[in-house]
């Protein structure tokens, strides 16, 4: 049973674009899915937005026209995009609506995300000490895992590297310059085990998709893309998030776990039927990890799975055929809706010089925002 | 030289003893929080009682900050030229939790997953009254 289709892509150039605002992006993006899919604006019965720093979204009517639709804002940190979706589906899937959009778009200053802690009386000790930096959770994660289950360093900058490669045959991506591994090892160490490289910077861009009822949607598209499950997953006690003050002893495996296994029951597949994927890799140990807990490998197989090329456009499972956030950057309110549109294009065989061979027919996407919130898509065509 | 003071005595208490986390307890389950919190997110409880937390452990994770992070919130050096890395970890204090902090250490060749540490703290910053302003860390035993 499927029931809900995304039958209109658009986006806007993912960098840096001096004097185009995020909203501008945004909007641009919005025509583009809906000359896509050959609707217009007006067509359009409700859309649910995301930015963390560009803007209300729901304010961008006065560019697209006034049309009275339901706009609803939603803010989930790097999950936003993917919670805009999942909200847009829920609407599409209870019936109320029969076409809408999902719309993400951002604007971030340079530099890494401002870091901020828990609220409390007197100095922030938090960050006046010196911790709260997103780039030390990840640091702290990757590195507990290496010595766990026996990943390498060169193994995080084969990841980088294959990120840039991917990006540079991308014309939608950020950084389009291919890096060796060497050159990402040797650069500034920024949190050990990670290098400047192997993370990605906040950045620019926007995504829409337009969304409909699966049974009306051959009236869009020659070939509508169906969305077989769209789940996002908060943290449970015990797991390992960023900017913790404190952790429990207990360990639980995180909410990537959670919303994958709710992905794959609901859209009926598994792990073995996935053909591309799109996980998040705010920096690259988070894609070696997202690829155990999405369920893609156990723990420690990706030390060998990246020496065989496993994750390459050509290899046996294809992770960020688009250069993932490493090659795009992470405008927030968008980066959760680049991973579908890349997956959209994938499966309807238009991703160009890297296409993944194979006729590929189920993808799969993952965003992890913090303070712990996971978003799993599963596509098929 | 100042007189040293801690950074919030709302979590680290300088004592005669040495010093001091200061964190709470649920009434109903016993899990452990620092900072301190009105609920417990094991239980939903909202019944804590104040707790000071044990002073060694074993390193859990960790990490080298590698660049001068930015101020504000960061009260510590962030000239590009005198900025010294230092390591950040979560130390398992033994039937309560991870508390993430400092580490007096800094090199990644010697830092290690289980080594014992013990709780002290590093001067960070002067106050506008001439006083060293301490935060907590941990140092190898
Ligand atoms: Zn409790």
């Amino acid at each position: 049973m499927t029931d809900v289709a995304i039958v209109g892509i658009g986006m806007h150039e993912f960098g840096r674009h001096e004097g185009v605002s995020g909203m501008e992006q945004g909007a641009i993006a919005v025509r583009r899915a809906c000359s896509d899919a050959g609707v217009a604006w007006n067509d359009i019965e409700f859309a649910y937005g995301g930015s963390y720093a560009a803007g209300s979204p729901d304010t961008m009517v006065s560019m697209l026209g006034l049309t009275g639709l339901q706009f609803i804002n939603v803010a989930n940190g790097c999950a936003t995009g993917g919670s805009a979706l999942s909200s847009a589906y829920n609407a599409i899937k209870s019936g109320a609506y029969e076409l809408g959009m999902a719309i993400g778009f951002d604007k971030h200053p340079r530099g890494a995300f401002s870091p901020s802690g828990p609220a409390g009386e007197g100095r922030d000790w938090y960050g006046g000490s010196g911790m709260a930096l997103t780039t030390q959770f990840f640091g702290m994660k990757i590195n507990h895992y290496m010595e766990t289950h026996g990943i390498t360093n060169r193994s995080l900058a084969k990841v980088a590297a294959k990120a840039f490669r991917n990006g540079s045959k991308n014309p939608m991506a950020w950084r389009r310059k291919p890096l060796s591994e060497d050159e990402i090892l040797q650069a500034q160490m920024l949190s050990y085990p990670l290098t400047q490289y192997m993370f990605c910077n906040p950045g620019e861009g926007g995504v829409a998709l337009v969304m409909c009822k699966a049974d009306v949607a051959h009236k869009y598209s020659k070939n509508p893309i169906f969305l077989r499950a769209s789940v996002v997953r908060s943290r449970r006690f015990g797991s390992f998030e960023v900017t913790a003050p404190s952790l429990a002893i207990e360990h639980n495996g995180g909410p990537t776990i959670d919303a994958s296994k709710a992905a794959f029951e609901l859209a009926g597949v598994g792990p073995a039927d996935i053909d591309v994927a799109q996980l998040q890799d705010t920096e690259s140990g988070a894609e070696v990890m997202h690829m155990a807990e999405n369920g893609f490998c156990e723990h420690g197989e990706q030390e060998a799975m990246l020496a065989n090329g496993d994750t390459e456009i050509d290899g046996r499972l294809p992770v960020n055929t688009d250069g993932g956030c490493l090659a795009n950057g992470e405008p927030i309110g968008a980066s959760g809706l680049r991973q579908v549109y890349e997956n959209v294009l994938q499966l309807r065989g238009d991703a160009g010089e890297r296409q993944v061979p194979n006729d590929p027919k189920v993808a799969y996407t993952h965003v992890y925002g913090a303070p712990g919130i996971s978003g799993v898509t599963i596509l098929t065509r | 030289m100042g007189q040293a003071v801690s950074i919030n005595d709302n979590i680290l208490l300088l004592t005669d003893d040495g010093p001091r986390l200061k964190g709470a307890v649920c009434n109903d389950c016993g899990t452990h929080v620092f900072p301190a919190a009105s609920g417990c997110s094991k239980c939903t409880g909202s019944s804590m009682s104040e707790a000071v937390l044990g002073t060694e452990g074993a390193l859990w994770a960790w990490t080298v900050q590698g660049f001068p992070p930015k101020a504000p919130p960061y009260l510590g050096e962030t000239d590009p030229a005198k900025f010294q890395p230092y390591g950040v970890g979560y130390v398992t204090l033994e039937g309560e939790l991870k508390v993430e902090a400092r580490l007096t250490e800094a090199d990644s060749k010697v830092l290690k997953s289980g080594m014992a540490m013990r709780l002290t703290t590093v001067p960070i910053a002067q106050d506008e009254d001439g006083n060293d302003i301490h935060t907590f860390a941990f140092e190898p035993v």
